[in-house]
C-alpha cells in the first residue's frame, strides 16, 4: 500500500517504523494492511505498515513459567483459522532435542515451517557433535536465524518460547522471543493476547524458586482468568514441563 | 616414473601413496621444533624459533605461537606463510559460532573444522596441500583441557604430550620417557624446557631461539599466556639452562 505519497526504502520493522507506522494509521483511517511485511509495487518500494493484530497478537495463547528446578509451558489447543476452530488438539511446541521445548506461534504455514527448521538443525547439531547445543545456545542460534530472515525479502512471523533445562549449569531456563528477533531469558512469559489476562497475575504472584505443585496452580490461576475473557474458546492447554529427565506432558488442563 | 604420480596431490602412486602429502611432511620436519605438554591445571606449548639471520629485525612477539579465541591457542610447524590463512579461517570459523550460539566454540570441533580444509587439498586437484602441522591447546567446558595435533592429511589426534617439526622423532620419545601423569603446568613447563634444550642443535637456550605459552586456570577463569622474554629467560635460569649457565670454556 502507497503510504501518503512518501516512500520508505528498505523498511525494517523496528521500533521506530514501528512508531510511525502507529502515527500513520491515526492519521489515515482508510487504512486497512494488516501484512506486516514488505512489498515491491513495479518500481517503488512501498511500506506496509505493522498492526498489532496480524502477528503479535493472535488468538493463541503461549505461556511460560520457570520454577525451581524445572519450566512449564502452557499452548492452545485450538488451531484456528480466522475466528473459525480448525482442530481442538493441535500441538504448538516441538522438542529440539532432550532438554530443550519450543513453542511457537504466528503466520500459518510459517509457524511450523520454521519450527521444523529449528528442531531439524538442533537435532543435526546433536548427531555431528555428539553433544546437546545448550538451552542458551538454540535460544541464540533461533535469534541469529530469525535475525537474518527478518532482513530478507521473505520474514518469517513467528513468535516463540524456549523453555529448557541446562543439564551442566543444573538450572532452568525460559526465553521469549518475539518475530522482531528481540530474546530475553525471563521469569515467566506470554505471547498474544493471553498476555493481557495472564502477565498481570504472573506479576502479582510469581515468586522465585517454586515448585511443580505451585506453578501448576498459578498457571491454572491463568487458564481460568483466560476461559472467562478470551472471546473464543481455545480448546484448554496443552501443558508440558520440561526439568533435568527431559520433556513431559501434564494432564488435568 | 615417479614424476607421473608427484604433479596432482589427487592422483595415489602405485603403492597407495600420496606424495605430495608425504612432501609436505617432509617440509614440516625441517622446521623448527615445536611441542605441547598436558597438565592437570593447564598446557604448555615451546616452539623453536630459526633465528635466520643477525642482520633481520628480532620481533619481540611470537611468530610460532598463536591465540586463535579466548580459550584456544597454537603452535605452528612448517611453512609461517600457509598458517597465517589457516589461522585467519579458524579465528573467522571461532567468531562466528560465538556469534551464532553465544558460547565458545567447543575445542574439538575448531580443529576439526581446519582438519576438513586441510583434508580437502588432498582429494581436490591442482593445488598443493597446506604445509603445516598445529599444536593445539585448549579448554571448552565438555573436556576440560585439551592438546591436538594436526598434519597436512588433514588427520588429528588428541594427545597427553606431542611434538612436530624437526627431530620430533627424539622429542617424542623424550616426552615418553619424561611425561609424568597427573603432572602440574609448573612441571610440564619443565619438561618442555628440558626437551626442547636436547632437540635443539643450539648449545644454548635463550628467549631469542626459544616461545613459550600457556593456557591454564586462575580464579576459576581460563587465562592463555603467549610469555615474554623475560618469563623465558627467568625459566630457563631456573632451570639451569640459561645463559649464564653457559659451560666454561677449557
Amino acid at each position: 500500500m502507497r503510504f501518503q505519497g512518501i516512500l520508505i526504502s528498505n523498511l525494517q520493522l523496528c521500533h521506530a517504523t514501528r512508531l510511525q507506522a502507529r502515527q500513520a494509521k491515526l492519521a489515515s483511517s482508510t487504512f486497512t494492511n494488516r501484512n506486516p511485511l514488505l512489498t515491491k509495487n513495479s518500481s517503488h518500494l512501498t511500506i506496509n505498515l505493522h498492526t498489532p493484530t496480524s502477528t503479535d497478537l493472535t488468538m493463541d495463547v503461549l505461556l511460560g513459567i520457570r520454577g525451581k528446578d524445572f519450566v512449564l509451558i502452557a499452548t492452545s489447543k485450538a488451531f484456528l483459522h480466522g475466528i473459525t476452530v480448525v482442530k481442538h488438539t493441535d500441538d504448538k511446541t516441538r522438542a529440539l532435542n532432550d532438554h530443550t521445548l519450543l513453542a511457537f506461534s504466528g503466520e500459518a504455514g510459517d509457524t511450523i515451517q520454521f519450527a521444523e527448521f529449528i528442531q531439524a538443525n538442533t537435532q543435526l547439531y546433536t548427531m555431528r557433535h555428539s553433544s546437546d547445543l545448550p538451552v542458551s545456545s538454540v535460544a541464540s542460534f533461533v535469534r541469529t536465524e530469525l535475525a537474518s530472515s527478518l532482513r530478507s525479502r521473505h520474514p518469517y512471523t513467528v513468535n516463540m518460547l524456549i523453555g529448557g533445562y541446562d543439564v551442566k549449569k543444573e538450572q532452568p531456563e525460559l526465553y521469549w522471543l518475539d518475530y522482531l528477533a528481540s530474546s530475553a531469558e525471563i521469569p515467566y512469559a506470554a505471547h498474544g493476547y493471553a498476555q493481557y489476562y495472564c502477565l498481570s497475575i504472573l506479576d502479582a504472584h510469581y515468586k522465585k524458586g517454586m515448585g511443580v505443585d505451585e506453578v501448576v496452580g498459578l498457571m491454572k490461576d491463568c487458564y481460568e482468568e483466560l476461559k472467562r475473557r478470551m472471546p473464543i474458546d481455545f480448546k484448554g492447554l496443552l501443558v508440558k514441563v520440561v526439568d533435568k529427565d527431559g520433556i513431559r506432558e501434564l494432564e488435568g488442563f | 616414473m615417479s614424476r607421473r604420480y608427484d604433479s596432482r596431490t589427487t592422483i595415489f602412486s602405485p603403492e597407495g601413496r600420496l606424495y605430495q602429502v608425504e612432501y609436505a611432511l617432509e617440509a614440516i620436519s625441517h622446521a623448527g621444533t615445536a611441542i605441547g605438554i598436558l597438565a592437570t591445571d593447564g598446557i604448555v606449548l615451546a616452539a623453536e624459533r630459526k633465528v635466520t639471520s643477525k642482520l633481520l629485525e628480532q620481533d619481540s612477539s611470537a611468530e610460532k605461537l598463536y591465540i586463535l579465541n579466548d580459550n584456544m591457542i597454537c603452535a605452528v610447524a612448517g611453512m609461517t606463510a600457509d598458517a597465517n590463512i589457516l589461522i585467519n579461517y579458524a579465528r573467522q570459523t571461532a567468531q562466528n559460532y560465538l556469534r551464532t550460539y553465544d558460547e565458545e566454540i567447543p575445542c574439538e570441533q575448531l580443529v576439526k573444522r581446519l582438519c576438513d580444509l586441510k583434508q580437502g587439498y588432498t582429494q581436490h586437484g591442482g593445488l598443493r596441500p597446506f604445509g603445516v602441522s598445529f599444536i593445539y591447546a585448549g579448554y571448552d567446558s565438555l573436556r576440560n583441557f585439551q592438546l591436538y595435533l594436526s598434519n597436512p592429511s588433514g588427520n588429528y589426534g588428541g594427545w597427553k604430550a606431542t611434538s612436530a617439526g624437526a627431530n620430533n622423532a627424539s622429542a617424542q620419545s623424550l616426552l615418553k620417557q619424561d611425561y609424568k601423569e597427573d603432572c602440574n603446568l609448573e612441571e610440564a613447563c619443565e619438561i618442555a624446557v628440558k626437551v626442547l634444550s636436547r632437540t635443539m642443535d643450539s648449545t644454548t637456550l635463550s628467549s631469542e631461539k626459544l616461545e613459550f605459552a600457556t593456557v591454564g586456570q586462575r580464579e576459576g577463569k581460563i587465562y592463555l599466556n603467549i610469555w615474554s622474554a623475560e618469563e623465558i629467560d627467568a625459566l630457563l635460569k631456573k632451570h639451569g639452562l640459561g645463559k649464564e649457565e653457559k659451560p666454561s670454556e677449557d
